[in-house]
């Protein structure tokens, strides 16, 4: 049994200093009883004049008489397979009045660093059902691909729609979905549990839940649990993990205040200076390891402060992550669901995951065409609206109506609809069917041949 | 050695007591022994910087010293290695810790039991000096590993040497003062290794690219900047070099990139063949893959773990091109340590010293006159990324101070699929003057005449674009017009380039230069043309030029350039 101190000679903010300790190690996990109640804690700075302890549950309650315990041991997360269906805190204690988890094996939470060597190339189609992702920013098994939205926007049913229908096409395999809230309403929370309760998604999902009325440190634990869970789940039992996480933004919030109260020096907009490296640990775990079943695919929700793109934390992710999915708000004012815009959105490893016996051969040159005349017909809107519809040319305006129905066929859909991928490039070649065949620079012609909906009426008589 | 005591840890940075280390020693910290640096010392206190994560470290704890640097160890083997930011073999590591990389592992940068042949090219009687080669070892079919006098050693006369297989420990010659010399060197690899003199940047690297050679050149020893933002078509563009530069070894430097990128790197570049010699292309390479999860500190030494392994193969005669990919990663954990140092912030969070930083790193490269006779020479190629693709931030203007070429690739080039995706409008290369003697000795006096009369063609292009853009081509008088299709040719039958295409993927610089001379003929010949009072119509359509077109997919392509400017005269001449 380990000494308890009572030795706090500070409390600031999350972070207590104590003192006169015997040698405490870095990270090392605290355990702060005062009263009846038992808060933890993990070790920021340790020296031998003093200690410097970050409090998970928050320092309300705590005094100069609060009993510390250093436990000599950094913070592990226990893992067994019941954890599955569980619903936990975000410091991982059980949330959904069950029982605590009984470890099979208990695991540091920090991550270590999967060796570049051991990696294996992601190349595994995902089939999410939404158009705007499998047609034309595809997610593949092992990819990290963050979503980018603001705001008001519905970044959370997105998110819920691919965590319902995101599958592999061909055999069935065994996955989870983990899901880590941080900083999220009540009210938001609720809606996820709702969801995962009628569509039956709890029993292979395990959550991890800080609200917004929870401590923020509580926030710095939360995504390192989801990921120990995570890794576990995909390389000792050898499943699919898809883990979503929202909303970073709240995460790196967290980071600031932490670092403002230890008062370091800070970095750009007062985000600390570690923050790339912090936010790539988090980032950086997911992946597919060779001769390992398994996989672990990201899906980590932020929230752009004033949708600005250039903001550290979307900036920082982008840089870390393999690509974005960005919602919209011009299209969500239109009212299109989900409203995603292909435009800035990019998948970085879609093309290890498409074309023959991944999804089909023509996927790249359909995705090429139908980015590069939205594209441009997003652009013409601008000419449009100076010079009027009329005054553009006869080609100017097919391609300024292939862009408005882009919108309200391919990228449109229910929040329910679950397309297959040969669905969405069907209705991608539909839309481009309406387009003279000279305009389809992009694609070959023996796919127009095979693909065309002119051609495949005639083939079939 | 002494042993000192850990004092205080907060994240990767340790203060001890009791140690005599010097600067940039390495130190052993904590009873794991973890591989640290020392970087900063103050009253009895030492600032300690730890490649690996210090959770669990405790006040108390020992802190071991080694009495030398952080070094890389250089000798055979080194090749087709792929290393960690402190010269650890990955493949090694996975063998020790699995797939995740766990704490306190040494393993050596090269194989100490391994036996190679050892073919000394003196004899017993001969001086040797510092940095000359006393023997060779065939450390993969086509490159011959040099073994050499270290530098800074005060070298003799051999007394004696041997011949047969040793390991790298092993002696293979003895001098007269009995100094034993075996083929193993260690270097700190914050210092450069030392030359006789740097060279002027006379001779071009040539690449094959003619967007590259014809108007934005590198020099051998050069140093070049590319953007690294999303989906410009930097992988393609780094892929397209290792194959195509006529160096000997190519190191690549991943600081604090994407993982699953490394993945498909490490899965690649074994599979990419040498296009002149029809081996693997990592038979002449060396990989450093230190992505951003891993610790901060490696990631900040990765860059000068790779600049030593690359000096050491320039000491050999070599010509090495080293690529950094990305300097933003690195400079990026340069502030991160400052910061964990409290130390006094420069511009945006980033330390002082930035850019002397950035400056001792670039000037690291370049082509040299070697310590053991003969050149060789370190060409870098650096990746910049910058945050919100904003260039006017302190990486970026520091690099473009200290490089001499930019390379913008373009991600509007890329999504139009024009490749080589470098910005013809943005890029530059200040060693123009430097190369054209060799370029008007070696291909053609008008080699920088051409260039010049071809970029002021697409200037003009660009400032026409916007006009045609408001008001139609069919606006402008028929010289512009006839401008914008001269450009037009020169963007996409030279500029753009197939790296799919088996021929056109490597054009020589003779072709090069014919081509271009061949578009510009056309130019001649239009304007004389549009004095004659011919239609922009007729000129556009002669038959001729979209011949011309076609010939960059020649491999003997003289004669059938011939054929298309004889033609094109025949063309010209028939116009009424």
């Amino acid at each position: 049994m380990t000494k308890e101190y009572k030795t706090i000679t500070e409390i600031k903010g999350p972070l207590i200093f104590v003192e006169k300790t015997e040698p405490v190690g870095y990270n090392e996990l605290v355990e702060i009883r005062t009263g009846g109640e038992l808060k933890r804690g993990q070790v920021l700075d340790t020296s031998d004049e003093i200690v410097v302890v970050q409090v998970f549950e928050g320092t309300g309650g705590l005094s100069k008489d609060s009993a510390v315990r250093f436990t000599g041991d950094v913070i592990k997360m226990p893992l067994s397979p019941a954890i599955v269906g569980r619903v936990l805190s975000g410091s991982g204690r059980p949330r959904d009045g069950g029982p605590e988890i009984v470890p099979e094996v208990m695991r540091g939470i920090a991550g270590a660093a999967i060796n570049p060597a051991s990696r294996e190339k992601p190349r595994a189609f995902i089939q999410t059902g939404i158009s705007t992702i499998d047609g034309t920013n595809t997610l593949v098994r092992g990819q990290k691909l963050p979503i980018f939205s603001g705001a008001g926007l519905p970044h959370n049913d997105v998110a819920l729609q691919i965590a319902r229908q995101a599958k592999a096409l061909g055999e069935a395999e065994s996955f989870a979905v983990i899901f880590c809230a941080m900083g999220i309403t009540n009210e938001e929370a609720q809606h996820f549990l709702a969801d995962f309760e009628r569509t039956g998604a709890l029993e292979r999902a395990v959550v991890f839940l800080n609200l917004a009325d929870d401590p923020a440190v509580e926030r710095i634990l939360t995504p390192r649990l989801g990921l120990t869970t995570a890794e576990y789940l995909a390389f000792d039992l050898d499943m699919h993990v898809l883990i979503i996480y929202t909303d970073m933004t709240n995460y790196c919030e967290s980071l600031r205040q932490m670092g403002a109260a230890r008062e370091e020096v800070p970095g750009r907009r007062g985000y600390p200076g570690y923050m790339y490296t912090d936010l790539a640990i988090q980032y950086e775990r997911a992946g597919i390891i060779r001769g390992k079943k398994g996989s672990i695919t990201q899906f980590p929700i932020l929230t752009m402060p004033g949708d600005d793109i250039t903001h550290p934390i979307p900036d920082l992710s982008g840089y870390i992550t393999e690509g974005q999915i960005i919602v919209s708000r011009e299209l969500h004012r239109k009212g299109i669901y989900p409203p995603i815009d292909i435009r800035p959105s990019l998948s970085r490893l879609m093309n290890s995951g498409i074309g023959k016996g991944h999804t089909r051969e023509d996927h790249r040159a359909v995705s090429d065409q139908l980015y590069a005349y939205y594209a441009e017909g997003n652009d013409l809107r601008g000419l449009a609206a100076i010079v009027g519809k009329e005054a553009l040319s006869e080609r100017d305006k097919l391609v300024l109506e292939f862009a408005d129905k882009f919108e309200k066929k391919f990228v449109n859909q229910g929040r329910d609809e679950d397309r297959s991928i040969f669905e969405t490039l069907q209705i991608g070649w539909e839309l481009l069917a309406d387009l003279p065949e000279s305009m389809l620079t992009r694609i070959d012609d023996k796919y127009i041949k095979q693909y065309h909906p002119k051609y495949a009426g005639t083939a079939k008589k | 050695m002494e042993v000192g005591k850990v004092k205080r840890v907060a994240g990767p940075v340790v203060q001890a007591t009791g140690l005599k280390a010097s600067m940039y020693d390495l130190v052993l910290v904590g009873e794991e022994g973890l591989m640290s640096e020392v970087i900063g010392i103050s009253g009895n206190k030492h600032v300690i910087q730890v490649y690996e994560d210090t959770g669990g470290v405790k006040p108390g704890e020992p802190v071991k010293e080694t009495g030398a640097p952080l070094v890389a160890q250089l000798g055979p083997g080194i090749l087709t290695s792929i290393y960690d930011g402190i010269q650890r073999p990955l493949t090694k590591l996975a063998e020790a810790s699995g797939d995740f990389i766990s704490r306190g592992l040494f393993v050596d940068g090269v194989d100490h039991k391994k036996k190679w042949e050892f073919k000394p090219v003196v004899k017993k009687g001969d001086t040797v000096k510092a940095g000359q080669t006393i023997g060779e070892v065939q450390e993969q079919l086509l490159i011959k590993h040099k073994i050499m006098v270290p530098p800074r050693s005060k070298g003799g006369t051999i007394k004696e040497i041997y011949s047969g297989n040793f390991t790298v420990d092993e002696t293979v010659a003895v001098l007269e003062d009995g100094t034993k010399l075996n083929m193993l060197q260690k270097w700190p690899v914050r210092q450069a290794r030392p030359t006789i003199k740097k060279l002027a940047p006379t001779i071009p690297l040539r690449t094959g690219q003619r967007v590259i050679d014809g108007f934005f050149s590198l020099a051998k020893g050069g140093t070049a900047a590319i953007p690294g933002g999303f989906g410009t078509g930097k992988t393609v563009m780094q892929q397209t070099l290792s194959k195509w530069a006529d160096v000997d070894i190519v190191v690549y430097v991943g600081c604090g990139e994407r993982g699953n990128e490394m993945a498909d790197l490490l899965h690649e570049f074994p599979e990419l063949v040498d296009p002149r010699t029809g081996r693997p292309l990592m038979e002449r390479s060396i990989v450093f893959a230190n992505t951003s999860n891993m610790p901060v500190a490696a990631r900040e030494a990765s860059i000068y773990t790779g600049m030593t392994v690359s000096e050491y193969y320039r000491d050999m005669g070599y010509d090495v091109m080293m690529t950094a990919d990305s300097t933003s990663r690195w400079a990026e954990a340069m502030r991160e340590l400052a910061s964990r140092l409290e130390e006094m912030p420069g511009e945006e969070g980033y330390p002082a010293y930035l850019g002397a930083r950035l400056a001792d790193f670039y000037e690291r490269a370049g082509r040299a006159d070697i310590l053991g006779g003969g050149q060789g020479s370190v060409s870098v190629v650096g990746a910049v990324s910058p945050p919100g693709g904003d260039f006017t931030e302190p990486v970026t203007q520091n690099t473009l101070r200290m490089v001499k070429v930019f390379w913008a690739l373009d991600s509007k080039l890329t999504q139009r699929r024009h490749f080589p995706s470098i910005n013809w409008l943005d890029s530059y290369s200040l060693y123009d003057k430097d190369l054209e003697p060799w370029f008007v000795e070696n291909v053609n006096p008008d080699w920088n005449k051409n260039k010049r009369r071809a970029m002021a063609i697409l200037q003009e292009n660009a400032e026409l674009e916007e006009i045609v853009m408001l008001v139609g081509s069919d606006a402008l008088p028929e010289d512009q017009q006839i401008t914008l299709e001269v450009a037009r040719m020169i963007i996409n039958f030279w500029l753009a380039q197939s790296a799919m295409h088996p021929v056109d993927t490597f054009c020589p610089y003779k072709k090069q230069f014919e081509l271009l001379a061949a578009i510009l003929k056309y130019r001649d010949y239009a304007v004389e043309a549009l004095q004659k009072g011919i239609s922009v119509e007729q000129i556009k359509s002669v038959p001729s030029k979209d011949a011309l077109a076609k010939v960059r997919l020649e491999s003997e392509y003289e004669p059938v350039l011939q054929k298309v400017m004889a033609q094109m005269d025949a063309d010209f001449k028939g116009l009424k």
